[in-house]
C-alpha cells in the first residue's frame, strides 16, 4: 500500500503527475471532439432534415458509414488519411513535413465520429418538438434563425440531452482509442507507468478510478443541464 | 353592450370604414384535392368576421392561407392596403414581406401553442421583444398590463403546462394581443377546451370584439358568432355557400345546405 502511494505521488519518482497529464489530455480531446460534434451534428441534423435531396443522402452516407465501422479503425483511417492531406498539400505549396498537434488531431478524428452520433440525436430531438411550437413562431413573422434560436433550439435540448450525456461518455471512453496512434493520453501514459515500474495493478487500477470520477461528475453536471432544459414539462413521476 | 351597439359605436368613428384585410379568389389545393375553390372576405377596421361550416369545409385552411401557414395555390390577400406579392405557384415572392406582414396578424391557435419552455410572460414578451425590438422593460410591464386583462397576471411566472386549457388559450390571446395586430385570427380558439372552459375564452374574445378589434374567427360556437359577428361566412366543399350579416344568416338561411348545418349543430 505504502508502496503504490509511492508510485502514485505527484512529485518524482511517483508517476501521479504524468497520469493527471494524460487525464487533462484526454478531457481536452474529449471536450474538444464533443462540441466538434455538436457542431457537425446541428448542422446535420437540419440538413438531414431540411435539405435538398442530395445533401440529405450525402449525409446518409455518413451517417451510415461511421456508425458502422469500428471506432478503432475510423481512428486509424482518419487520422492517416488526414495527416497525409495535411501533408500533401504542404509538400505542393513547398514545405516539408508539417508537425500535426496531437490534440488536434485527436479532436478532428473523434469528432468526425461523434458528429455522425450528434446528428441522429439531434434530428430525434428536433423532430419531437410539437410543430405547433415551431407553427407558432412562425405565425408571428420570426425569421428562420431567430426561430432556430428561440424556439427549436431551446424546446428540443430537454429531448437530446440524455443521448447527448451518453455520447459524452462514449467521447471520454474513446480517447483511450487514440493510444494506438501515439497520443499521450490517460491511457497510455498509464501504460507508459506501469511498463516502467511493473506495477501494472496500482496504475491501471488508478486509470480506472479517474476514468469513474470523470463520470461520476459528468453525470452531475448533465443531470443539472437536463432539470434546467425540461423546465416547464410536469415531472414523469407525478404524472404516473 | 350588444354587438348591434358595439357596431353602431364604431360607425361613428372616422375610421370605421378603412379596410383592414382583403381575401380575393383563393384557390387551395392539397395534390388533387381542392379545398379552397375561390373564396373572398373583406373586413374593415372593427370587423369581425365569422367563418363557420362543417368540418373538411376548408374553414381553417382559410384562416391559414391569410398569414400563408398554407401557401394558397392563386388568389389575392391585402392586409392594410399592401398586397402580399405571390409567385405563380402561390408561394411567398418576399419571405421578409410575409414576415413583416405576420407580425400584424395576431393568430390564436386550437392547441394554443404556447412555447412550453417559457413562463407565460416569456411567452407574452417573445415576438415583441426578439421580433420587434421593443426595450424588454416595456414589452414586460405592457404584457403583465395584458396578462392581467385575460385574468392570469398572478400566472405570469408559470409554465403551461402547469395551467387549465382555458388559462392556455386566454394567455395565447394575450401573446397574440402583444403584437398589437391590425387583424387577429382565430381558429377554433374553444375547440379543444373542456365544455367548462369554453365561457372564460369566449368572454375574453368577446370583450376583444366590443373595443372594436378587427377579428377573423373559425368557429364551431354558433351562439356565440352569432352575438359576436358582424359578417359571417358560411363555407361548404371549399366554396362560400352563404353569408351575410349574422341574424340574416341563423335567422333566416337561404341554402338548403346552411338551413341542414344550422340544425345539425344547434
Amino acid at each position: 500500500m505504502e508502496q503504490a502511494l509511492e508510485l502514485l505521488s505527484l512529485s518524482p519518482p511517483g508517476w501521479g503527475a504524468n497520469l493527471l497529464r494524460g487525464l487533462a489530455a484526454s478531457i481536452q480531446i474529449a471536450l474538444g471532439a464533443f462540441g466538434f460534434g455538436l457542431i457537425i451534428g446541428f448542422f446535420g441534423a437540419m440538413g438531414k432534415l431540411y435539405g435538398s435531396p442530395w445533401v440529405r443522402d450525402l449525409l446518409e452516407v455518413y451517417t451510415t458509414v461511421v456508425r458502422a465501422v469500428p471506432e478503432l479503425v475510423l481512428i486509424l483511417i482518419l487520422y492517416y488519411v488526414g495527416t497525409d492531406i495535411i501533408n500533401n498539400i504542404a509538400a505542393a505549396m513547398g514545405r516539408g513535413p508539417v508537425e500535426i498537434s496531437g490534440i488536434a488531431a485527436g479532436i478532428w478524428v473523434l469528432g468526425v465520429v461523434q458528429g455522425a452520433y450528434s446528428t441522429e440525436i439531434l434530428r430525434g430531438a428536433i423532430k419531437a418538438v410539437p410543430p405547433g411550437q415551431i407553427e407558432a413562431a412562425r405565425a408571428f413573422g420570426m425569421p428562420r434563425g431567430l426561430l432556430a434560436r428561440r424556439v427549436t433550439i431551446p424546446a428540443m435540448t430537454a429531448f437530446a440531452i440524455p443521448g447527448l450525456a451518453n455520447l459524452w461518455l462514449i467521447a471520454t471512453k474513446d480517447t483511450a482509442l487514440l493510444a494506438v496512434v501515439g497520443f499521450s493520453e490517460l491511457t497510455l501514459e498509464t501504460r507508459q507507468a506501469a511498463q516502467s515500474t511493473r506495477a501494472y495493478f496500482t496504475f491501471f487500477l488508478a486509470a480506472g478510478f479517474l476514468y469513474l470520477m470523470v463520470t461520476l461528475l459528468s453525470g452531475v453536471i448533465f443531470g443539472r443541464i437536463e432539470k434546467w432544459a425540461r423546465r416547464g414539462q410536469p415531472s414523469h413521476r407525478s404524472a404516473s | 353592450m350588444s354587438s348591434a351597439e358595439a357596431a353602431a359605436l364604431r360607425g361613428t368613428t372616422d375610421t370605421a370604414s378603412e379596410e383592414a384585410i382583403r381575401v380575393e379568389d383563393l384557390h387551395k389545393s392539397f395534390g388533387d384535392l381542392k379545398v379552397l375553390k375561390g373564396v373572398s372576405l373583406t373586413a374593415a377596421r372593427g370587423d369581425v368576421v365569422a367563418i363557420i361550416g362543417g368540418s373538411g369545409s376548408g374553414k381553417s385552411t382559410m384562416l391559414r392561407c391569410i398569414n400563408f401557414l398554407e401557401t394558397p395555390s392563386s388568389g389575392r390577400i391585402i392586409v392594410g392596403g399592401e398586397e402580399i406579392a405571390m409567385k405563380s405557384d402561390g408561394s411567398p415572392a418576399k419571405p421578409k414581406q410575409i414576415e413583416r406582414i405576420r407580425t400584424k396578424l395576431g393568430m390564436v391557435f386550437q392547441s394554443f401553442n404556447l412555447w412550453t419552455h417559457r413562463t407565460l410572460l416569456e411567452n407574452v414578451i417573445e415576438v415583441p421583444v426578439h421580433v420587434l425590438g421593443i426595450p424588454k422593460r416595456e414589452a414586460t410591464a405592457r404584457a403583465m398590463e395584458l396578462l392581467g386583462r385575460v385574468g392570469l397576471a398572478e400566472k405570469a411566472d408559470s409554465y403551461p403546462a402547469f395551467l387549465s386549457g382555458g388559462q392556455q388559450q386566454r394567455a395565447a390571446i394575450a401573446r397574440a394581443l402583444a403584437v398589437d395586430p391590425a387583424v387577429m385570427l382565430f381558429d377554433e380558439p374553444t375547440s379543444a377546451l373542456d365544455p367548462e372552459l369554453v365561457g372564460e375564452v369566449l368572454t375574453v374574445i368577446s370583450d376583444l370584439a366590443a373595443e372594436g378589434r378587427t377579428m377573423i374567427l373559425v368557429t364551431h360556437e354558433m351562439k356565440f358568432a352569432r352575438e359576436v359577428a358582424t359578417h359571417v361566412i358560411y363555407l361548404s366543399e371549399g366554396r362560400i355557400e352563404e353569408e351575410g350579416p349574422p341574424e340574416e344568416v341563423f335567422g333566416n338561411p337561404k341554402s338548403e345546405r346552411l338551413q341542414q348545418f344550422l340544425r345539425t349543430v344547434a
